[in-house]
């Protein structure tokens, strides 16, 4: 009974997947209609074309074969516009990684700062409810015009749109610690350094690995938009570019490849939010 | 009092509504604790029992009066008094070992590892967590949470313990036996223990003297009530002495009764010399039949209140 159950679920995940592959594939059959070209044309563009009978979205199949044909060779580089899908996302996570770091050694020491001090955090607070809710995506002009290099501005922006909620998250985990907890280290007359790195830190982890992770994923969002505005290389960028070249196989498994590292990341972010959360 | 080991002289708290009202918890509480002696406070909630523990530990300040350890006025927190919270307070990301060590290592910080171990050791085996060592909190039951509780606050070896309400997030069982644990490690390590409650049985069974507290707001301390028992008692035999439904009355008939009416402008009371009661012990009673004399209480003199 048990392993029946354990069954369903994927059971009907793989139902859907097939109900979903199948509503595509006819779709995208191609139309049965009688042959209304001329044959001159015909000739000229070919048959199918001629005749509208190839539907212009890609089936499954087609799809399929791009995705094989990418896995096989993930990593070529031939030229600024012809990179191998792996190297694309090598670069955007690249950049997600290092403005998502950059973002963390900011966020976490003020939030900190913020979490312990009420008069910061009043200080600070009404510059953050400002900055806050500005789309990343505006800070770009302003920062291609500063920076003069569109891939460091990349980074700002991811830099920018990280840095909220893992500034919000600590400052809340830090002024949140359970007052016993704080009362303990006072009677055991331990030092404002390690309170903070013995107490507070630990009791706060959780909080602010859920600001990481928030961060994470808003980040992985941004670099697809930020690289369609700077060019060059990175998921974005590739998407853009088979945009222009109007490969829509390309884009569609662009967009898998994108979902599927935003999964990984948010994973990766879950299962080390597991290793700092300890219940009471 | 010959030479108290705390002294508290007159404190007072006071809240400020935003009504701009005063409000007076308690006012004018004058005791003293001597070096090995168990002290019990009991009161009604409201009474301000968790703000009298936390002045004494230094946690929170008093609005008016002192309070002296060794002479000393406290000031804040220290390592001399340490605290045994009511929710255990440990912290859950620490296994056992790690939350005595974290007591151990901040009183001791010139100790290497291997001594802070030891020494930890030492106090996990007298509340018979041996064993439990690696385990976290998350995994141990509310009883042994509050035995990590107790090795934390002794192994830093305090000149005093300070106990708010320890068992009374625990069953019936479980609290049993801790007492009767914590009446063996005070007997073997002669602690000084100060220590609220709301459980008659608990008072008497652990304390040399209850204090006993009115209603607030402006609650005062009505009388010391002195355990008239030898210090031998146990669980098992306590109800069996002459003296304990003697004591047992006299609190609950305080409690139920006397704690909301009491009037400190009746004859005779001196905040700063509250009267001491020796139930079984009053004049006219003849002494109960028992070999071992009761602690004698020298100085303060014995106000029958009845």
């Amino acid at each position: 009974m048990k392993t029946l159950l354990s069954w369903r679920a994927p059971a009907l995940s793989l139902l859907v997947f097939l109900l979903m592959i199948g509503i595509w594939h006819a779709l995208t059959l191609p139309k049965v209609m009688p042959v209304t070209a001329e044959s001159e044309y015909a000739a000229l563009v070919g048959t199918a074309a001629a005749t509208g009978q190839k539907s212009a979205f890609p089936s499954p199949s087609d799809v399929g074969r791009k995705i094989m044909e990418h896995l096989s060779e993930p990593f070529y580089d031939r030229g600024p516009n012809d990179k191998g899908i792996g190297i694309q996302l090598a670069f955007s996570i690249g950049r997600v990684m290092l403005g998502y770091l950059l973002a963390a050694l900011v966020a976490i020491p003020v939030g900190f700062l913020i979490g312990m001090s009420p008069t910061v955090y009043r200080a600070l607070d009404p510059y953050i409810q400002v900055l806050k809710p500005i789309s990343p995506l505006a800070w770009m002009p302003l920062a291609l015009f500063t920076l003069k290099d569109s891939s460091v501005s990349a980074i700002f922006v991811i830099f920018i749109c990280s840095l909220w909620p893992m500034l919000i998250n600590t400052a809340f985990g830090v002024s949140s610690v359970r007052k016993e907890w704080l009362n303990v280290a006072r009677t055991l007359e331990v030092g404002n350094l390690r309170t903070a790195f013995r107490v507070i830190l630990p009791a706060a982890a959780p909080t602010i690995m859920t600001g990481m992770r928030i961060s994470i994923s808003i980040a992985w969002l941004v670099i697809v938009a930020a690289e369609m505005l700077v060019g060059g290389t990175g998921i974005g960028y590739f998407v853009w570019n088979e945009w222009n070249n109007l490969s829509i196989t390309n884009i569609i498994t662009a967009i898998l490849a994108i979902g599927m590292v935003g999964m990984l990341l948010d994973l990766m972010m879950a299962k080390l939010t597991k290793l700092v959360t300890f219940p009471e | 009092m010959s030479d108290p080991l705390i002294r508290i002289e007159g404190i007072a708290k006071k809240f400020t509504g935003r009504d701009g009202v005063i409000t007076t918890v308690f006012e004018d509480l004058h005791f003293g604790i001597e070096p090995g002696e168990f002290v019990c406070l009991i009161g009604h909630s409201g009474c301000g029992k968790t703000t009298i523990l936390n002045v004494l530990s230094g946690l929170e300040q008093s609005s008016e009066g002192y309070v002296f350890v060794g002479g000393r006025e406290v000031s804040g927190p220290s390592l001399d008094r340490a605290v045994i919270f009511q929710s255990h307070a440990l912290m859950p990301w620490l296994t056992v070992m790690g939350n005595i060590a974290f007591a151990v290592s901040s009183r001791w910080p010139e100790w290497n590892d291997m001594k802070v171990r030891e020494h930890c050791q030492k106090y996990i085996d007298l509340v018979n967590l041996t064993g439990a060592e690696k385990k976290r909190p998350a995994e141990l039951s509310g009883g042994m949470k509050q035995r990590v509780g107790i090795a934390r606050a002794l192994s830093i070896q305090p000149k005093m313990l300070l106990m708010d309400e320890p068992f009374s997030a625990l069953d019936a069982l479980t609290r049993g036996v801790l007492q009767e644990e914590v009446l063996r490690i005070c007997a073997e390590t002669k602690q000084t223990v100060f220590m609220i409650t709301h459980d008659v049985d608990e008072a008497i069974l652990l304390a040399d003297k209850i204090i006993l507290m009115t209603n607030g707001p402006r609650a005062k301390i009505a009388e010391i009530v002195v355990n008239t028992m030898p210090r031998s008692r146990t669980r098992h035999d306590l109800h069996k002495h002459p003296h304990y439904y003697r004591i047992r009355n006299h609190l609950i008939d305080f409690l139920v009764d006397r704690s909301k009416m009491f009037s400190s402008s009746a004859g005779g009371y001196d905040p700063r010399n509250p009267p001491l009661v020796t139930p079984g012990l009053d004049p006219g009673e003849a002494p109960a039949v028992d070999p071992v004399k009761p602690q004698v209480v020298g100085g303060a003199p014995l106000t029958v209140v009845r």
